[in-house]
């Protein structure tokens, strides 16, 4: 390998380390700091990276014994559950009907529904606060049912599409001429043969929902109500203090074993984007 | 024809319940927001009544709203500038393949998957006034700054107006660049082989490859990346929440932050209505501009 | 224009080798063709030569210099893909520039050298257009008009009529061969269809799993094969062959006449040949059927031309004759051809 090589080997390597780096440090930092002593933590002068003191599990003790984070995360993961059927029950059936059955005009709609997206929580919280107060779901885990699809639906309706569009037509011609109805070749045919894309809506719906946290705020005000979003931020601070040992330890339990998840389905998603991206 | 033969039939009824739900929870709250506009409601009162333009006028009447708005225009582009920059690079980068690849995606990815109320509570630690990871490599590593009497004192990430702001914009680069990034490399790995491999042969090197053809035909999908980040970061109130409550003095306000401090703190969202509804006009070009886009690279 | 060689190269992969010691040596302006199956390592062994693939052992040579460790664009070659490779978003006349703007032409000469390149291949009223607006045939010429524009040494070219329809192919051809003729530079040319190498070629390189089989002029490779590869994969259809005292005999479809029809003091070898069905394909008839005698067994195909008037009927066998020098013999193992024998 001659110098020239060598060096852009060295310079890519770099480039990559220090994108890691920005990246994921927060998250490192999030680890330690969960299992520093209190003593070291609200010492300036200790060492950040080490742990002079020595390790604690304590804040960790405190954080699933003294808090409601578990129960936190039982909230969150019972949103996630029955909002993530709603949205395949919605979503699903939409995403073919938009891929399959419905020309040009239906290729607005599909535009449409994923222009939905650009409505921000930001604007609807307001009036949503208003429903969900008149409907008496304030402070209900309902509320957040009942208001979290609207951010799921566009999106996985949209994604759905893309990947009904992707399976051949032919397959659910020879299916009805093999003898099924339409909205049979649809449900005995193309479902089993979507469960790939069924399961990328399924994680990026539960991702979605773990990630919300304006209707969390806005909807939830008991502490044994909140999401691990909401409940995280607001609940672990006493006046003034934060209890950062606990903090970060939440932070990283509820932030890094689903990346791992999303990991592996983000292909998928992002080829949804580049479809003949680049014509010749 | 039976309807579960019909095509049109069928279609519209897989996507009837879609549509009802998506204007029942998003259409009608939306115009519902646009009736608080243009009225007095506050959280305790029943209904209200019209007052016309009033609340836009009172909006745009305070400084502080004045500000906010800057504010959120500023954050959204600088951030978003960063962003093409950088996952331009980054996904160039990621491109070839090299060992440990998928762990270098997971990490890079993570900033995304996040809730973002938690990686920004990260940051929090991490711009500490006190206790600021890099304050203490300011002081102790670098001796740059340091609470000592006579020494320039450490920055306070966010209690210092222009810090703060630097600090919002850079957590929103931090969360952004992720998607920006993977949707980048997507576009990337579309361009088929063969035109670098031209490129190549016709005498480009590195740079000229870089900058006159691969550059220019990930072009669309790179905008779309960043109009969504745009988006995203336009919209957002959770890092400025998290970070700075708005503050200090209300200088890191965005739109959002301030809709929901006046509107669920202060209780009165016809104000709060008003000010969000300020998003809206640059979301519906942000919308059209998608689409163009998306056309062009053929997404939609 | 210069000479290309390669010597012993190899290009081995973690399951396969692609290449595997190939020896070859071009003459000063000559048109190779590397003809062979998918997969038997031409496309890879151009890919060496143009410096897009790093060869695991073996050298290229280029003009007389090393070129192993020098990037493409060091080369002094020009490449046609498959796909032509237009740059999509560039003008035909940007795309055509291109090469010479990365070799920092002086932009004067660039305008008159598209020209004259453009020109060359009728495309000057193409110009502005953008290659999504160009037919294939249209395409493939551009792509020709920029590897020409540089005045490399040697051209490279992977199979490009094989995205043209097959009418256009024909001109296309024609057009490909009167164009390197006119220029003179030593061109290797890749691809898997056997007429186009018999009609372009001074040379082909018949290819297989790798290896070189045979080279040699078109009419050597088709008339004196070297083995049972290089006699099966040229000719349309394909050479018969059956076994007859311990080797491999085999005869070419339009070889076999019938006795009557042969006029020649050459030796000939009869032989019942049975016909199972005819296939009239308007300027020869296609026999499908098998040697009587000597392979009932085996399906064999004879090639009437339409100058023969013999009327065939299915199911009714026909004595037929060779020229004794048309029949050749191989090797019953290894394919290799060998000396003749009396059947």
């Amino acid at each position: 390998m001659n110098a020239r090589e060598a060096s852009a080997k060295v310079a890519h390597r770099t480039l990559i380390v220090l994108f890691s780096l920005f990246a994921a440090f927060p998250f490192a930092w999030m680890l330690i700091t969960a299992f520093k002593k209190t003593n070291d933590l609200l010492d300036p002068n200790s060492f950040p990276f080490g742990y002079p003191r020595g390790m604690t599990l304590e804040n960790l003790r405190v954080l699933f014994e003294e808090t409601l984070f578990l129960r936190w995360i039982g909230n969150t993961v019972f949103v996630g559950v029955v909002v993530v059927i709603i949205t395949l029950l919605l979503a699903v059936p939409a995403g073919y009907a938009l891929a399959r059955l419905s020309g040009t005009f239906g290729e607005q709609l599909g535009i449409g529904i994923f222009l939905t997206y650009l409505v921000p929580p930001t604007i609807l919280f307001i009036p949503l606060a208003k429903v969900v107060s008149t409907l008496h779901l304030q402070d209900t885990l309902w509320s957040l049912v009942l208001t979290y699809p609207s951010f799921t639906i566009p999106f996985c309706t949209w994604l759905m599409m893309g990947f009904f569009k992707a399976i051949p037509k032919d397959i659910e011609e020879a299916a009805m001429v093999d003898g099924l109805s339409r909205l049979g070749a649809f449900t005995k045919v193309i479902l089993p043969m979507s469960v790939a894309g069924i399961l990328t809506v399924v994680i990026f719906t539960f991702t979605l929902v773990m990630q919300e946290f304006v209707y969390g705020l806005t909807f939830i005000n008991s502490g044994r109500n909140f999401t691990v979003s909401v409940g995280v931020p607001s609940f672990l601070v006493r006046g003034d203090v934060y209890f950062w040992g606990s903090l970060m330890g939440a932070c990283f339990i509820a932030s890094v074993p689903i990346a791992f998840l999303y990991n592996l389905f983000v292909d998928r998603f992002i080829a949804g984007f580049t479809v003949g991206a680049v014509k010749g | 024809m039976r309807i579960a033969d019909s095509p049109n039939a069928l279609a519209r009824i897989l996507i009837a319940p879609a549509l009802i739900y998506i204007g029942a929870v998003i259409g009608l709250p939306f115009i519902l927001s646009l009736w608080f506009a243009v009225s007095d409601v506050t959280v305790s009162s029943a209904a209200g009544h019209y007052v016309g333009l009033e609340n836009f006028r009172s909006a745009l009447d305070d400084p502080s709203f004045r500000r906010a708005l800057g504010n959120t225009f500023l954050f959204a582009i600088l951030s978003q500038l960063i962003v093409i920059v950088l996952a331009t690079t980054l996904a160039v980068a990621l491109r070839k393949d090299f060992r440990g690849k998928w762990m270098v995606r997971l990490l890079i990815l993570l900033p995304w998957v996040a809730p973002v109320s938690l990686g920004s509570i990260g940051w929090l630690w991490i711009f500490d006034s006190i206790y600021s990871l890099i304050n203490y490599a300011l002081y102790h590593w670098l001796h740059v700054c340091g609470p000592l009497p006579g020494m320039t004192p450490c920055p306070v990430w966010l209690g210092q107006p222009r810090l703060a702001m630097a600090s919002i914009i850079t957590v929103q680069v931090w969360r952004t660049l992720p998607l920006a990034t993977v949707i980048n490399l997507g576009g990337l790995s579309s361009i088929p082989q063969d035109i670098h491999d031209a490129a190549s042969i016709d005498g480009a090197g590195f740079f000229r490859t870089l900058f006159q053809i691969t550059i220019p035909l990930v072009l669309p999908i790179l905008l779309v990346a960043v109009l969504f980040g745009f988006v995203f970061a336009f919209t957002d109130m959770i890092v400025v929440w998290v970070l700075t409550r708005g503050g200090p003095y209300d200088m890191t306000q965005v739109l959002a932050s301030m809709a929901f401090f006046k509107g669920i703190d202060g209780g009165d969202l016809a104000g709060a209505s008003a000010i969000a509804l300020f998003l809206f006009p640059v979301l519906a070009a942000a919308a059209i501009l998608l689409l163009r886009l998306a056309r062009r690279a053929e997404v939609v | 224009m210069a000479i290309v060689e390669t010597k012993q190269i190899r290009k081995v992969f973690a399951d396969h080798t692609a290449v595997d010691g190939v020896d070859l040596a071009t003459g000063e302006g000559e048109f190779l063709v590397l003809l062979g199956p998918s997969g038997c390592g031409k496309t890879t062994l151009l890919r060496m030569i143009a410096g897009l693939e790093k060869q695991t052992s073996g050298d290229i040579v280029i003009g007389g210099k090393v070129v192993n460790d020098l990037p493409p664009r060091e080369r002094k070659i020009a490449m046609v893909f498959q796909s032509y490779a237009l740059y999509p978003h560039l003008t035909v006349a940007k795309n055509i520039a291109f090469p010479l703007k990365a070799a920092k032409t002086p932009s004067d000469q660039i305008q008159a050298k598209v020209q004259t390149a453009a020109s060359m291949f009728g495309i000057e009223r193409l110009l502005h257009r953008k290659p999504r607006q160009l037919s294939g045939g249209e395409r493939q010429r551009v792509a020709l008009a920029r590897a020409m524009v540089r005045e490399p040494a040697v051209f490279l070219l992977d199979e490009p009529l094989s995205n043209l329809d097959a009418k256009l192919r024909t001109s296309a051809r024609d057009e490909l061969q009167h164009f390197q003729r006119r220029l003179g530079t030593t061109t290797i040319y890749v691809t898997h269809d056997q007429v186009e190498a018999m009609g372009l070629g001074h040379r082909i390189a018949v290819m297989n799993k790798g290896k070189v089989r045979q080279l040699g002029p078109p009419q050597e490779v088709y008339n004196d094969p070297a083995d049972t590869f290089v006699a099966g994969f040229l000719g349309s259809p394909p050479m018969n062959f059956f076994e007859r005292g311990g080797a491999i005999v085999g005869f070419r479809p339009e070889q076999m006449l019938p006795k009557a029809a042969y006029s020649t003091q050459e030796p000939l070898v009869h032989a019942w040949f049975r016909v199972d069905r005819v296939e009239n394909l308007g300027s020869d008839r296609l026999l499908y059927g098998s040697l009587r005698d000597l392979a009932p067994d085996v399906k064999m195909i004879v090639n009437l031309p339409f100058t023969v008037h013999l009327p065939i009927t299915e199911g009714q066998a026909y004595e037929f004759s060779v020229k004794q020098k048309d029949l050749k013999f191989f090797d019953k193992e290894s394919g290799v051809r060998i000396a003749p024998r009396p059947l």
